[in-house]
């Protein structure tokens, strides 16, 4: 186990060096630069602009400096927001985006396993085919759509929520982008439990345990439902891959000061070192819930134990 | 007692009429899923949708990017032909979204077709040949995996223009990793078999082996797998074009129209509805097809 661990390890630090090279170059090699407008600059002001930012030399250069700077802990400025540093930009924007993300997935997983284990044990059962049939809708309604559609009900027909915004952070702002965030997930891994549920309450384990004249809650709650979430548990990782792209779209609906509006817009203006944070932000903390979430099947998996 | 001739003959038609149709596999397949109602169902609803999107210029008197000045934002009014109503700038909703759905449905179609390609030829080379080429290959699988991908596409269509093509590209090179995946599980345990190994015996070469024996051998979970993934880059396509970064006016998607109608929501919002109702009804027809496919193909459930 311990081996297996270093080893997932080990490959997080190449992936994550892939991720900045391929982000920094792709960036760079493409046309248009940060200081395009509609007017151009006096050549020296443009030069000693371009000399501030080192993007007057090399791109190699500038990918050394890069990383140089990066293994210290500096993002470097912004080159758009003026007077703020990346670093400080995404630590304004983190909060935001990290409540709604945990909160959207947290509450994914407890609906997403009640309502998937639910119809599970009534396989077939008009319930059954209510409860999936709702989750289809789920899957196939994105949460673009959604998001209008909650603020437009909840918002401005039923006004017991805020149609946007974000106030001080309180609570009512959060709900609206929370459900938009969450519903899919909801669904998707409603179908993905009762999928893994059905299959595992058909299996020798389960029999026995019923012969030996275990009740049925217990069977269900000690049993079954260690094995049928190990599906889940891999879905976690796309899952939050999922949430977080879902995040700049959601945010931006709900007008969240979040990471995920900063995305799009440094992106648009081409601001490089804030484009580069964003990307390494997200990067890493996929790559760390990927690793968790091998740990956590490690664990429950038995056949993954000591081969 | 019958004489010998009288025999055969009896024994010919009795041949005859013993002679069963084989039913392969695929034939199987087929009678499975055409029993299961909301795959046949979902099969009518997308072939209709994709009938109209074929004929659109048809069906209306207006054109996708006219602009009729007498009805600028005008609600569904089936006595003036606008019978979805007009978007903002005056333009029939309902060409534009069929229209839409030309290219929603193109993209879908071709960047899967992408991720087929470059997934079952990765996979089927990773799992045939096996060992070192093979984790070293699904290593890199693996830490492609990894990468918050959906961050790269936006990067990549803000960075090199909006342009159908690169949509294309761009979302078939995302999603074959999964498609990968799963040839490859099935090429392992296919490359051990007798009929793989005659040909080897035979002379046949490696890519022959690949290409004519292993490939035809993974269908039906590649099928499978392609009817889920058709909905997937739809619903990404859209999603880019939502945030601005799909084809360009006058072309448009089923996202474009989607953002357009969420922008006025309060006002029209029948600019919403109908894109709307459009993509999750084929997002809908399009997974439930996928889990018929699925139950059809999959020995487990006989």
């Amino acid at each position: 186990m311990l081996s297996y661990a270093i080893r997932r390890l080990l490959i997080a630090i190449p992936t994550l060096f892939i991720v900045i090279t391929v982000a920094f170059f792709m960036m760079r090699i493409a046309p248009g630069g940060p200081f395009d407008q509609e007017r151009a600059l006096p050549p020296e002001i443009e030069k000693n602009i371009k000399a501030a930012y080192d993007l007057d030399k090399p791109l190699i250069e500038q990918y050394g400096i890069y990383i140089g700077k990066l293994l210290q802990g500096d993002f470097g400025p912004s080159i758009k927001i003026r007077d703020f540093s990346v670093a400080e930009l995404i630590m304004a924007g983190a909060p935001a985006s990290m409540q709604l993300g945990l909160s959207a997935i947290a509450l994914a997983l407890v609906f997403g396993i009640g309502f998937g284990t639910y119809a599970a044990l009534r396989q077939n059962s008009a319930v059954d085919f209510a409860v999936m049939g709702i989750a289809m809708i789920g899957i196939a309604i994105p949460n673009f759509v959604m998001a209008p559609l909650l603020s437009l009900v909840f918002g401005l027909y039923l006004a017991i929520l805020p149609t946007a915004g974000w106030g001080d952070g309180e609570i009512q702002y959060k709900i609206l982008p929370i459900i938009a965030l969450a519903l899919p997930q909801i669904a998707y891994i409603a179908r993905l439990t009762r999928g893994s549920m059905v299959e595992v309450l058909h299996s020798n384990y389960i029999r026995t345990a019923r012969a030996k004249g275990l009740r049925e809650k217990l069977v269900v709650n000690r049993h079954a439902i260690k094995g049928a979430l190990l599906p889940v548990i891999s879905y976690l990782g796309p899952a939050t891959a999922a949430v977080m792209t879902g995040s700049v779209v959601i945010e931006s609906i709900f007008g969240v000061p979040g990471i995920g509006t900063y995305f799009i817009k440094a992106a648009l203006n081409r601001d490089y070192p804030l484009v580069m944070g964003v990307v390494i932000i997200y990067a890493v903390m996929i790559i760390m819930l990927n690793f968790l979430v091998d740990m956590v099947y490690g664990l429950l998996d038995p056949k993954l134990k000591s081969p | 007692m019958m004489n010998k001739s009288e025999k055969t003959a009896l024994l010919q038609s009795a041949g005859a009429t013993k002679e069963i149709e084989g039913r392969s596999l695929w034939r199987d397949a087929r009678i499975r899923l055409f029993r299961n109602k909301a795959a046949v169902g979902s099969m009518i609803i997308l072939g209709i949708i994709t009938l109209l999107a074929i004929i659109a210029p048809l069906l209306s008197p207006y054109a996708y990017d006219q602009i009729d000045w007498g009805y600028i934002q005008e609600g569904p009014n089936w006595e003036n032909g606008h019978i979805f109503g007009t978007d903002g700038n005056g333009r029939d909703l309902f060409v534009r979204v069929l229209y839409g759905a030309r290219v929603s449905l193109a993209v879908g179609l071709l960047a899967t077709a992408v991720s087929l390609i470059i997934g079952v030829t990765y996979g089927a080379i990773a799992g045939y040949f096996g060992g070192k080429i093979d984790s070293i290959m699904m290593r890199f699988v693996d830490v492609l995996y990894s990468l918050p991908f959906m961050f790269f596409v936006i990067m990549l269509m803000v960075v090199f223009g909006r342009n159908i093509f690169l949509i294309f590209v761009a979302l078939g090179a995302v999603e074959w990793l999964t498609m990968a995946r799963i040839v490859r599980g099935q090429t392992l345990s296919l490359r051990r078999r007798e009929f793989i190994e005659a040909a080897h015996a035979t002379g046949v070469s490696n890519f022959k082996i690949i290409f004519r024996h292993v490939i035809p051998n993974v269908l039906g979970p590649v099928i499978v797998y392609m009817t889920l993934t058709i909905p997937q880059v739809i619903l990404t396509e859209s999603f880019l074009s939502f945030l601005g970064l799909g084809v360009q006016e006058p072309l448009t998607s089923w996202g474009v129209l989607i953002s357009e109608g969420a922008k006025v929501i309060e006002a029209s919002t029948w600019m919403l509805i109908y894109p709307a109702v459009f993509l999750a009804l084929t997002l809908f027809c399009f997974n439930f097809i996928g889990d018929g496919l699925r139950d059809a193909l999959d020995p487990k459930d006989r």
